[in-house]
């Protein structure tokens, strides 16, 4: 496989993934900012902003921090990195660039995606978000399972390995931010607000249903962290993400015969990973841990890019 | 104003109001098949081209960067006989076009034998000296021409221009044959049309067949400027087919006149590069010196016989309009017999009676650059306005060599669909040409280019055209006998899901 094929395909894993985790997102912001209590929809909007690094970017714009502005801020805004639009221009590019390597339905599923979003200046009323978030989820799905149909090589690994890094960097991410920075002062843990975050995190992952599979004692934020960090039964956790990536270097190994750097960090990450306890990592500190990780995570990218010679 | 009196191909001489006898099951499927239904499945085979991403840019278009060229239903149809006649002229003159080339880089017979004018090949930019005297592998340089075609009547076709560097369109040929197959499968059963998917298998041959001598397995590639170039899509659609990796220039590096493609696990080795880059942005060192594009080193490799271009480098002077107008003498001079595919009349303006004649005839004539495409730099005198024919005839006044001129011809039209429902337009034809170290072949189709502006002539994607199926029948016994159920049974394998019950 050429070097710049499978640097595209990574990448298109990677804004794929990015875009769904973006609409996820919006998808759950709106249902925070609806059930709670004013002033909280401001607090939610802001978490939305920190959680795609886009605080300064918004700023920028001079708007008021609310639905309406950052809605289509997160959406449509092409001037910046975090929206919606950018990831879906970016992943259709890189699949417009390694077109052969793909297969009708997963082209067309990007492709789909993107066309919602052309000559669209407004994403209009919570409603019309809503529509719009849900069916780039729809289309972000149909090209997931249009990935899983494709030829087994190395085609469909790369486009995975780079969905795999993004997930990891996107749930580290969304708890970094849910737990440290907007817990708003003076509301009790356990409180209304408390427990509409705490959901909102389980949303933007898909993961409310699985949650009350896997524990029976109520929503508990221990839980939500142990759930998302430590549980490899959940796709998007830290620790499946960490499996995932094992894996796939593993199959590209085998496939390719390329072994290197990033296979023996990954290896490194996911033995520490099985090892983990929730507990103790709240102990000894979530934000912590969590910079730790996001941090090792860029470094594993790095790796991944010299090993194949991304260039 | 306008043309008047048009062969159609598919009713016949003009005013026809029934299709010509072979073709009266076309005719009963128009009729039998509402406007709107017609209209639906068009709609849907637009969808899935905007879907797929079969699209075009045109350039200086901001707003329109990706389009699609509109598609019409209504398919053009070459009887068996006619296309028999059609490929023989076709094959003639690829064959001349490529001994014409081998002869131009190498001794010059035809010059020195006084068919053309020196002037004319020495003199003109398309000619390359910088490759002369290097011998592509098997001697081929045209390895894929798109022949330009026009009709005027039952039996007249004529050459308009020959495409021997990169011709485009192929992917239409294929992507309207997909979509005519879902949308239209009854016209298939009325009529036996030749397949056309057998391209990119025919292409892949041609590729390895031209690989340099004692490549066993030769690795095959395409070479495109990338993803923001208009035919990018027909790229990626042809590697993809034939299976080959699609590379740019970035992916290449030259080391010891080999080439070599950047993989994930290192260097491999290229044979054979079907490239979809002009001349001029092939390899910095020899073309153009500013390029930032092309592979350094590429012409070197290609010199030392290490790698096959395809299309020869320098093939820009075989398909040059200032050359056009010789291609009879040319093909004569080669085959030894006359063109069995005329071209148009020509006046080449370069000639102080022919430029005379153009002077005092523009309002009948069509006026065309010497370099340009896309239909860009043209007249046509029949429909322009009188400031567009005071502006050329100052143009030509100015610099008579830079074009020539053809008569306005009545183009052949074919049925298209519009607002009003169906209604002639007149269409051209592009069929495709290959020729590898086997031999010369004609894909049994083409494309099809229509204007879609009533009375318009200009076909050119860029310029509103539109395009549409090529059918080429197998025999021309008309209408086939209704299929019977035959030996076919609805179920596959016998295997069902049994629903509900126990």
């Amino acid at each position: 496989m050429l070097a710049r094929t499978a640097s595209s395909l990574y990448w298109l894993g990677r804004y794929v993934e990015r875009a769904d985790f973006i609409a996820r997102l919006v998808e759950a912001t709106i249902r925070l900012d609806a059930l709670s209590p004013r002033p909280a929809g401001r607090v939610a909007w802001e978490s939305a902003l920190a959680v795609t690094d886009t605080v300064a970017a918004f700023a920028k714009t001079g708007e008021e921090v609310g639905q309406d502005a950052v809605a289509r801020f997160l959406t449509l805004d092409a001037t910046h990195s975090g929206s919606l639009v950018r990831s879906l221009d970016m992943a259709r590019n890189n699949a417009r660039a390694v077109r052969t390597a793909l297969t009708r339905e997963a082209w067309t599923g990007i492709n789909q995606a993107w066309l919602l979003f052309q000559n669209r200046a407004m994403p209009g009323g919570a409603a019309a978000t809503l529509a719009l978030t849900e069916a780039v989820k729809t289309a972000t799905r149909g090209f997931e399972g249009a990935i899983h149909r494709m030829l087994r090589n190395q085609t469909t690994w790369f486009i995975r390995l780079g969905q795999a890094v993004e997930r990891a960097d996107n749930t580290a991410r969304l708890l970094d931010v849910k737990y440290h920075i907007l817990l708003p002062a003076g509301e009790p843990v356990g409180g209304v607000v408390d427990r509409d975050q705490w959901t909102t995190i389980l949303q933007t992952v898909s993961a409310v249903t699985a949650y009350r599979w896997l524990y029976s004692e109520g929503l508990q934020p221990a839980n939500v962290i142990d759930l998302l960090i430590a549980r490899a039964e959940l796709p998007r956790s830290l620790a499946a993400s960490a499996e995932e990536t094992v894996e796939i270097l593993d199959l590209l190994a085998k496939r390719t015969g390329l072994h290197g750097e990033a296979d023996q960090m990954a290896r490194d990450r996911h033995a520490r990973m099985v090892k983990t306890h929730s507990k103790a990592v709240i102990a000894g500190g979530l934000h912590q841990y969590l910079e730790r990780f996001l941090a090792e995570n860029d470094e594993l990218h790095f790796a991944i890019a010299g090993q194949f010679r991304f260039g | 104003m306008g043309i008047r009196q048009a062969f159609d191909e598919i009713m016949g001489q003009a005013g026809s109001t029934i299709p010509r006898s072979e073709l009266a099951a076309l005719g009963t499927w128009i009729a039998g098949t509402p406007p709107e239904d017609l209209r639906r499945r068009q709609q849907s085979a637009e969808a899935t081209f905007r879907q797929l991403g079969i699209t075009f840019a045109v350039y200086g278009d901001s707003d329109a960067s990706e389009r699609i060229i509109p598609f019409d239903i209504v398919p053009r149809i070459f009887l068996a006989s006619e296309w028999a006649r059609l490929s023989e002229g076709l094959v003639q003159r690829v064959e001349a076009i490529n001994a014409f080339l081998d002869d131009i880089y190498g001794p010059q017979r035809i010059l020195k034998d006084g068919v053309l004018p020196a002037d004319l090949i020495l003199g003109n930019p398309q000619f390359r000296p910088e490759i002369a005297g290097i011998r592509p592998p098997h001697g081929i340089w045209a390895h894929i021409c798109g022949i330009d075609l026009v009709r005027t009547g039952p039996d007249d076709f004529f050459v308009l221009e020959d495409n021997a560097r990169t011709p485009s369109g192929v992917s239409y040929m294929l992507e309207n044959r997909e979509a005519m197959l879902r949308l239209c499968p009854e016209l298939f059963h009325h009529f036996r049309v030749a397949a056309v998917d057998s391209y990119p298998d025919r292409l892949l041959e041609t590729m390895r067949s031209v690989a340099p001598e004692g490549v066993a397995a030769p690795v095959c590639v395409v070479l495109t400027p990338g993803h923001y170039n208009s035919a990018f899509y027909e790229h990626s659609f042809l590697a993809d087919s034939m299976g080959i990796e699609l590379v740019e220039a970035a992916d290449l590096v030259v080391e010891d006149d080999v080439v070599w493609m950047r993989m994930i696990g290192g260097l491999v080795k290229v044979d054979v590069i079907y490239r979809r880059i002009d001349d001029d942005f092939l390899d910095p060192r020899v073309f153009r010196p500013d390029s930032m594009l092309g592979v350094p080193g590429l012409i070197g490799a290609y010199a030392a016989g290490n790698v096959a271009l395809i299309n020869a480098p320098g093939n820009g002077i075989a398909d040059d309009k200032a050359i056009y107008s010789y291609m009879p003498e040319i093909v004569k001079y080669y085959s030894g017999s006359a063109a069995k595919l005329p071209n148009v009349e020509t006046w080449r303006c370069r000639e102080p009676q022919a430029l005379r004649y153009v002077l005092d005839n523009l309002d009948d004539l069509v006026v065309k650059l010497v370099d340009g495409s896309g239909g860009y730099g043209m007249l046509v005198g029949p429909t322009a306005t009188r400031a567009e024919i005071e502006a050329f005839r100052a143009a030509l006044i100015a610099e008579p060599h830079r074009y020539i001129a053809q008569p306005t011809l009545a183009l052949s039209t074919v049925p298209t669909l519009g607002d009003a429902g169906l209604a002639p337009r007149h269409v051209d034809f592009r069929p495709f040409v290959l020729t590898g170290s086997c031999g010369v072949q004609v894909v049994p189709g083409g494309l099809t280019r229509v204007a879609l502006k009533e009375g318009s002539l200009v076909v050119n994607s860029s310029q509103g055209g539109g395009t549409k199926d090529s059918f080429v029948l197998m025999d021309d016994g008309a209408m086939l006998q209704a299929q019977g159920p035959g030996g076919m049974t609805q179920s596959i394998g016998g295997m069902t899901q049994r629903m509900g019950g126990n």
